[in-house]
């Protein structure tokens, strides 16, 4: 049986991974282009995916209410509206161990630092969902005293209403979930022009300086990241 | 409630005490309401108190403007024993907004008065611990002054985008 040889083209398309893929099959996959494939395929963009795909199924919101809002948060774990049937149903208590921050009413001037230092102290990758009109845009209280969300943090997903129904949270989050599954590129980084200021833990150095957390400084060695994938 | 009566009867009680400390008296809807002299509060509060207006259910703040005195320091004084209510109405000038804390007799009064001092900036003399309680500490201004611009910041819908930063954005 003749095999027959194909060039493999620099810019991968579609069809080309296919052809290389069936290759990497029959065995008849050879040398650099095993490497390239290896690398290219299985490596980084599967391996990204995969991760992409357990982060988008778990994510665990912050046990963190403002105002009314909250009141309808509650009720997306209760029965009717069950967000564990998505694997999102582990409220933290901790913003050490959550991965997004549901800002849920009315964010006064005074809250502000608090929430932004809550969010600061979350671990990446972390992701935060504006509910309702004041959060946005301070609704119906647009006055001295409140301070739209967009002003101190970044947000990924705003829910409309006043107060959204669970409904509308609940599909706020499978957007959120479909962004981090899919459509990286609608990340708040893209958005606020600010790729490469993931924080990142740097290794044990020979001077021994321990662990620090930097930010920006070298790829991301934990978790996954836009800025490293792009360039590997 | 006092009925109408009974209001003139502890406004009477009032000025038997001091006749310079009610400065007048109103029965409106079913609700009794005298108006004395800020400078006297103290007197004629504690003086209710003994009467058996022993629970301050309320004390808040008004502006008034234009009128002057401007601000007003409103206390909601209630008789648990006879189930009667009666509010003191007190009022301070703008240029001086001073009264004397009600902390010594009710130390409850503590937040309500800071509350009224932050939203207001009347000062009550006296009180252990005179800050703000609800704005930011570096807030500048008193917010539910009439006078006070109610502030807001623009926000950016998508469909007045375009006009506020052009077409090109």
């Amino acid at each position: 049986m003749e095999i027959k040889r194909e060039a493999i083209p620099q810019d991968m398309d579609f069809r080309s991974r296919q052809l290389m893929s069936r290759d990497m099959l029959r065995g008849t996959l050879e040398d650099e282009d095993l490497e390239r494939f290896a690398e290219q395929a299985v490596m980084t963009t599967t391996l990204d995916r995969a991760v992409a795909w357990a982060q988008g199924n778990s994510i665990y919101p912050m046990t963190f209410g403002l105002a009314c809002c909250a009141i309808e948060m509650m009720s997306i774990v209760a029965a009717r509206v069950d967000i564990a049937r998505f694997g999102f149903e582990a409220f933290r208590a901790s913003p050490r161990q959550a991965d997004l921050l549901i800002l849920s009413g009315r964010v006064s001037t005074k809250m502000a630092p608090v929430i932004r230092r809550i969010y600061d102290q979350m671990l990446e990758p972390k992701f935060a969902i504006s509910m309702g009109a004041c959060c946005s845009s301070t609704g119906v209280f647009n006055n001295y005293a409140l301070v739209p969300s967009d002003k101190f943090m970044p947000i990924d997903v705003h829910v409309p209403g006043c107060p959204p129904r669970p409904e509308a949270l609940a599909h706020g989050i499978l957007k959120l979930r479909d962004k981090i599954q899919h459509n990286e590129r609608e990340g708040w980084r893209e958005r606020y022009d600010a790729v490469g200021t993931e924080e990142v833990v740097l290794p044990i150095t020979a001077h021994g300086d321990g662990p620090q957390a930097a930010v920006g400084q070298s790829g991301p060695l934990i978790g996954r990241s836009t800025g490293a994938s792009a360039g590997a | 409630m006092p009925d109408a009566a009974g209001l003139e009867v502890i406004a009477d009680e009032l000025r038997a005490a001091d006749p310079s400390s009610v400065l007048g008296t109103t029965f409106d809807r079913g609700r009794a309401e005298i108006q004395i002299d800020p400078s006297k509060n103290i007197e004629v509060i504690e003086l209710l108190r003994t009467r058996g207006f022993n629970f301050l259910a309320s004390l808040h703040g008004v502006d008034y403007y234009p009128a002057e005195p401007r601000l007003g320091v409103v206390y909601e004084l209630l008789d648990m024993k006879e189930v009667d209510r009666v509010s003191l109405k007190a009022r301070v000038t703008i240029d001086a907004p001073k009264i004397t804390s009600v902390t010594s007799i009710w130390p409850g009064a503590d937040f309500p008065e800071r509350e009224c001092y932050d939203m207001f900036g009347v000062v009550f003399e006296g009180h252990p611990d005179l800050r703000r309680i609800l704005m930011p500490e570096d807030f500048e201004g008193f917010p539910q002054r009439r006078d006070f611009p109610i502030g807001g910041e623009p926000i950016l819908f998508t469909f007045n985008e375009t006009e506020r930063y052009g077409k090109d954005r």
